[in-house]
């Protein structure tokens, strides 16, 4: 078969009518099923409700109060999407560039912790220098704080380029590691736990020193809601990430790495140097989640205190998992996510667990896996079929 | 540093410590068991975490149920193999990304059974010692591997007969093939993705059991952070043993040691931080994976799907 000839069979294929109709069909299809892989989900969670005895729609009211419809709930639900919404735009850049991030929980706890650490040093007195202006402070808090999370995912990254340790166990162990690290320096005076007169009682509630009102994230208060000017900022974070990684070179790049490394390579992508770019970009928004949650009000009052980070890390991996890599999108699974961490808190009434609401955010993940995993399987034998009825 | 060395000379010559090295270790020895297998047949399989959890849970439940350990353990096999049946249908049939598969069980996993554990809430104990005659009167390890609940003697002919199954078995040369260059054994006849979900099972079936093992034979008490990174430790074991069961087994034994090297320090009165402690066992599995994982040859096409016409 000549080359002229298999065009004319590409052409005649492309415009034929009963194509155009699977074609519009397919669309339908697509929507058809992302629908109803997250009804499924929903559907299931709803039945493991009602089998243990609760009741789905109560819940389901709940969860909606405790996040949107009760006085001051969105403004919280608002507050809580920031990490989730960071820690899920980091994750983004490490899966573009074909990397498995499991550990932003450690990075975030690491990450606050060396925020709080800069904040007690140049904030106060008894620091080394002269004291800081406040929002100078915070400022120099959330650079810490991301360069304290870039360090931590540096480690897995160096180790996976240096020594080819894979990077989806050593993020993972790190975070047990990170939650140690900062156990420790919450019991030393000259870390960051506040100087005590050395009464025993004093250890059991460990701490930092809260944060003095200067340092910390101006609030907007809107109807009686209020939430971190850090809303805003995210948001504009999430404007330039998305330029960034779909109308620049570098983004084009990295997504060539993660799709394939061999192409990259050949076209000069150097494996190395632009993963340890993106694992610790990643790493550094995990970071800045932590340093946000500190300075934020909405996490720990204003203090450091142990199991600070509370799941927000593995809750921003899952909104990134969801998001598939898009950064547009991480924004609203950030928010479903977080309104249904705040619902959670209205679910006691109802006398459901509010684990439920961890059983719900993992059957989302699952379920919108499948439909474009089956929509890749359609069209491989699609293509194969068309290969086949060609030769 | 002197204090350092009798400390160790203490720890090591206490027979608790071995008898605790040789309980967690094998844990993490039910989990290699499969783990080898899948990721020789090319998963590296991260829902273990999971897998393990469900088979503890389910254990707990069956044993709650019926009051019998063995029924317990057949439902704690059985709830591992129903993840590995999600992780495999989803990752090896729809060629969904493997490792995000394995994320959301995980968690999926510990939502679920910290749900239901509060609705069943199952009372469970540990199954009683028994010894093997002979073999236990051996010095300082007898009593550590062969005085313990018996659940934990179904690792003596689980490692055989896994090494049996993948180095002496035709389904085994086909896992290996499919895990080195699955184009080529797609090419001589393989099905390469039932191969790679076969492996999946089989690592489902032993992390389920080692689930069951932890509750029944180790804990005795449910609680949904029991497994806390003994999966992900279970997976650092297999790679470094360099894929291979005796080197995995190796690993496993370190690993435990370590866990139990951390517990008796305290215990027998010497002075070290706890943080440090309870950061060792990642630390060390951290650190022997530095020196070790680019030693070996890892199975060629870990981690990598396989789709007929994509290379």
């Amino acid at each position: 078969m000549t080359i002229t000839n298999d065009l004319e069979v590409e052409e005649s294929r492309s415009v034929s009518p009963s194509d155009r109709q699977t074609l519009a069909s397919g669309a339908g299809f697509t929507v058809l099923l992302y629908f109803g892989c997250f009804f499924g989900a929903v559907t299931l969670s709803a039945a493991l409700v009602q089998a243990t005895g609760g009741s789905a729609t109560e819940v389901f009211g709940a969860l909606l109060d405790g996040s949107v419809r009760a006085r001051g709930r969105w403004g919280q639900t608002l507050g809580i999407s920031v990490p989730l919404i960071l820690v899920g735009l980091g994750t983004v850049f490490s899966g573009r560039a074909g990397l498995i991030n499991i550990g932003q929980e450690g990075q975030l706890y690491f990450g606050s912790a060396v925020a709080c650490y800069a904040a007690l040093r140049l904030g106060d007195s008894a620091g080394w220098t002269e004291v800081f202006p406040g929002p100078l402070v915070l400022i120099f808090c959330l650079v810490a704080g991301a360069l304290g999370g870039a360090f931590w995912a540096g480690i897995a990254g160096a180790l996976r380029y240096w020594r080819r340790v894979p990077e989806v166990l050593t993020t993972l162990l790190l975070v047990t590691v990170a939650a140690q690290v900062v156990g420790y320096g919450l019991r030393k005076d000259w870390l960051l736990a506040v100087p005590r007169d050395g009464s025993k009682a004093a250890w059991r509630n460990i701490s930092t020193a809260q944060l003095p009102p200067d340092q910390r994230m101006p609030r907007i208060e809107v109807f009686g809601n209020s939430f971190p000017i850090s809303v805003v900022i995210v948001l504009a974070i999430t404007a330039v990430v998305t330029v960034v990684l779909t109308r620049s070179v570098w983004g084009f790049r990295l997504r060539m790495l993660g799709l394939n490394s061999r192409t990259a390579h050949r076209a000069g992508v150097a494996e190395s140097r632009y993963g340890m770019v993106a694992i610790f970009i990643s790493g550094g928004f995990a970071g800045l989640a932590g340093a946000m949650m500190l300075t934020g009000g909405d996490f720990g009052n204003y203090h450091l205190t142990p199991g600070f980070s509370v799941n927000i890390g593995f809750d921003g991996l899952l909104v990134a998992l969801v998001a598939r890599q898009m950064p547009i999108v991480v924004v609203p699974t950030a928010l479903v996510f977080a309104g249904l961490r705040t619902g959670s808190g209205f679910l006691a009434a109802t006398g459901v667990e509010r684990e439920i609401t961890k059983i719900v955010q993992a059957m989302l993940v699952l379920a919108l896996l499948i439909p474009p995993a089956i929509l890749f399987v359609r069209d491989r034998r699609r293509a194969m079929t068309a290969t086949k009825s060609r030769t | 540093m002197g204090s350092f060395f009798t400390a160790m000379g203490d720890v090591l010559s206490n027979e608790v410590t071995f008898a605790g090295a040789v309980r967690f270790a094998a844990l993490l020895a039910f989990c290699a068991c499969g783990e080898t297998i899948a990721e020789r047949a090319g998963t590296l399989n991260i829902s273990v975490e999971g897998m393990i959890l469900g088979g503890a849970f389910a254990g707990a439940c069956g044993y709650h149920v019926t009051g019998s350990v063995s029924i317990g353990l057949v439902c704690a096999s059985a709830s591992g193999f129903l993840i590995a049946l999600i992780h495999a249908n989803l990752s090896h049939r729809l060629a969904a990304n493997t490792f995000v598969v394995g994320l959301a069980l995980n968690i999926l996993v510990l939502g679920m059974s910290a749900f239901l554990a509060n609705y069943v809430k199952p009372s469970t104990r540990a199954a009683h010692k028994f010894g093997i005659p002979v073999l236990d009167d051996i010095p300082l390890v007898g009593q550590a591997f062969f005085y313990q609940p018996w659940p934990l003697y179904l690792i003596y002919p689980l490692i055989p007969f896994s090494w049996w199954l993948l180095y002496r078995t035709r389904w085994g040369l086909e896992i290996r093939a499919v895990g080195e260059n699955p184009q080529s054994a797609d090419v001589s006849g393989i099905d390469v993705n039932k191969r790679r979900r076969q492996g999946v099972y089989l690592s489902g079936l032993t992390s389920g059991l080692g689930g069951g093992y932890l509750i029944l034979g180790q804990i005795g008490r449910f609680d949904d952070a029991m497994v806390g990174g003994q999966g992900f430790i279970a997976i650092a074991a297999v790679i470094f043993g360099g894929w291979t069961f005796r080197g995995a087994i190796a690993g496993c034994l370190l690993f435990g040691a370590v866990n139990s090297f951390r517990l008796s320090l305290p215990a027998l009165g010497h002075e070290a931080n706890p943080e440090f402690l309870s950061a060792l066992p990642f630390l060390v599995t951290i650190l022997t994976m530095m020196l070790f994982a680019h030693r070996t040859r890892q199975p060629t096409a870990l981690a990598q799907p396989f789709i007929r016409g994509l290379k």
